[in-house]
């Protein structure tokens, strides 16, 4: 297979996917270095990279983040569940897509806008994004593809992602699950023992009292608070 | 919808639906497709030849068809208001015309980066000074640089069917941004021609705002800090690689539109005669004009085949390169003055020079059959009678 798409660092300026001629895979089909294949195929190759490659780290996104539809608490924990399968899986939320300035906690979060600096900074060589919206994956995919070595997969609720090494669509619940199995076929295929382990906790998030939050403590973003239906705010600044 | 329709898809309402032919104004063939695509908002701000299009849509809003609608106090105040609801996740239509498609620019051009689905009628009519309401298409080569989806009506019909498949293609999760549908204003706006129609009971089924490449705004869904705010430009060299990926992303979306425009708008160009000597390329009113050159050529047996050009942006430089691929002149009629689908006919093939710049009318001008036969007797070595003033 030739590939289209390959592993970066591409350049100092990019030409993205669809300019190269890939195009998006057709419902039943995922993408592997910007070529068609079977979704199997796609998945397969993305294990292998997860499994062989140094600090596999999960971006999730805020799709997949807040309990906002119905079948998403599933897919989330299924997301952990593939988590667990992958020995030495770090999970770094995308948590929403405002830049971060002046400097973004790269050990915490991973944002849009430079999504490099946390690629580079924990020496991330294969990753998974999901639950991000497509838009600001595409940026995101692109961007790591031109400034690092990191291997991209993309697990899209929608169409799938040109920009990303091996691609899947249409990403529910059960094909995370899916592909959560194929890991561990590799795996065994590999000879790589492990003992399903949950990622570690992300040691820059403080706990959050919830119990006592006030909007003074959303420091910069405390004027888009909203209050939600029905309930009545009364401790403000 | 406070109506009650069966709410269908865009492929069954295009062409599965039965259909009834009415005779009305392009104006009319605009207003009647927003009938059926379930539009949440409609916003207007007055000009010729645009008026009628918005005043009918105002009168489908009184109808019931149209959930909100009201006149903004001017263009820039329209197109910014529409990129404020697109946020909030709804369907939205508005249309301009020549000047107010200028005054509103600076917004409509950040449409597409915003990712705001829209469809945006524009019923085109002169700019330039001296003042003048009459058609000429000068404007769409300003909004060719803007990276939104751009289709041209040939007449009444086109203006039907362009407009409601602009509102399904806008909406696409991998396009996702604003489609516009030009036709010549007065020559099309205000003329009547047949329109195949299917009954206004059925509408495109509603809007998902959250099958989107980006979050739509909700309030009641928190956090609210997964808003769409654009990067801070600072002085480094993240901020300008974000800025440049965005803007390819644009026109990546631009580019998959394309496959939408097969499946709704049966491909962006049509060629009849192909592999002929002399090739017609034309869109818009101008194709009205050309397809009837191209049938008088026929009546004398000249080898002369007509491209009408659907799509504008995406651009469909390898369709119109093996249109022409055979071709020993291809000449290219438009309604105005610099020549912009010329110049991207030339663009698009090896051999540019084979294209001849013209005929071109402006400023309100006819285009007749005569001024295109022309060329074609010139291209094909033959006697003619020119038009005499």
């Amino acid at each position: 297979m030739s590939k289209i798409i390959e592993v970066g660092p591409v350049g100092y300026m990019p030409q993205s996917a669809p300019s190269m001629g890939v195009e998006l895979s057709p419902e039943g089909k995922g993408l592997l270095y910007g070529n068609i294949v079977e979704e199997e195929e796609a998945m397969r190759d993305a294990a292998r990279a997860l499994l062989t490659m140094d600090n596999p780290t999960i971006f999730p996104g805020p799709m997949v983040l807040w309990d906002w539809k119905d079948d998403i608490a599933e897919k989330s924990s299924a997301i952990l569940d593939m988590a667990a399968e992958i020995p030495n899986c770090k999970i770094i939320p995308m948590p929403d897509y405002r830049p971060k300035y002046p400097k973004i906690d790269v050990k915490a979060e991973i944002n849009p806008n430079h999504p490099n600096l946390t690629i580079l900074d924990n020496k991330i060589k294969a990753c998974v994004f999901i639950g991000v919206h497509c838009h600001y994956a595409n940026l995101s995919l692109r961007m790591i593809r031109a400034g690092t070595d990191c291997y991209t997969v993309a697990m899209c609720a929608f169409m799938g992602h040109e920009e990303a090494m091996s691609s899947i669509r249409d990403v529910h619940a059960s094909d995370v699950l899916r592909f959560r199995d194929i890991i561990i076929e590799v795996r065994n295929e590999l000879g790589i023992e492990h003992t399903p382990t949950m990622p570690p906790e992300n040691p820059s998030l403080e706990k959050e009292d919830w119990g006592s939050l006030t909007p003074a403590d959303y420091g910069e973003y405390r004027s888009l608070i909203m209050s939600r239906k029905g309930e009545h705010v009364a401790d403000v600044e | 919808m406070s109506l009650n329709k069966t709410l269908v898809s865009m492929d069954h309402l295009l062409n599965e639906a039965p259909r009834e032919k009415h005779f009305i104004t392009g104006a009319q063939a605009m207003a009647e497709a927003v009938k059926r695509a379930s539009v949440d908002m409609a916003i207007a701000y007055p000009i010729t030849p645009q008026s009628e299009v918005m005043h009918l849509v105002g009168d489908i809003y009184a109808q019931g068809h149209i959930k909100e609608y009201y006149r903004a106090e001017e263009e820039l105040g329209t197109m910014s208001a529409i990129a404020g609801a697109a946020r909030a996740g709804v369907r939205l239509f508005t249309a301009t015309s020549g000047p107010g498609l200028l005054r509103g620019l600076e917004a409509i051009v950040s449409w597409p980066g915003h990712r705001v689905p829209c469809v945006l009628g524009v019923l085109t009519r002169v700019v330039n000074a001296p003042l003048s309401i009459q058609p000429d298409n000068i404007e769409m080569a300003y909004l060719m640089h803007s990276g939104i989806v751009m289709l041209h009506a040939e007449n009444q019909q086109d203006t039907f069917d362009m407009t409601l498949a602009a509102f399904a293609i806008t909406e696409k999760v991998d396009v996702y941004i604003p489609v516009s549908v030009s036709t010549e204003g007065f020559f099309v706006t205000h003329a009547k021609g047949y329109v195949d129609m299917m009954s206004e009971d059925l509408a495109y089924e509603e809007c998902d705002p959250y099958a989107a490449p980006v979050p739509a705004m909700d309030n009641e869904v928190p956090p609210a800090r997964i808003q769409r705010d654009a990067p801070v430009q600072k002085s480094n060299f993240m901020s300008y690689l974000i800025h440049s990926v965005w803007q390819q992303e644009i026109w990546d979306s631009n580019k998959r539109a394309m496959k939408y425009i097969y499946q709704y708008v049966g491909g962006p160009i049509e060629v009849l005669n192909p592999g002929s000597d002399v090739m017609i390329v034309a869109s818009g009113c101008a194709a009205a004009q050309a397809r009837e050159a191209n049938r008088y050529a026929e009546e004398e047996g000249l080898s002369v085949g007509f491209v009408k050009v659907k799509a504008i942006r995406p651009w469909p430089k390898d369709e119109i390169r093996e249109a022409l691929k055979d071709a020993k002149t291809v000449i290219v009629p438009e309604h105005n003055i610099i020549g912009w689908l010329c110049k991207e006919v030339q663009a698009s093939i090896p051999n540019s020079g084979i294209v001849v710049e013209g005929p071109r009318v402006y400023g309100g001008m006819t285009l007749p059959v005569e001024l295109i036969m022309t060329e074609i007797y010139d291209a094909l070595g033959m006697e003619s009678e020119t038009l005499q003033a």
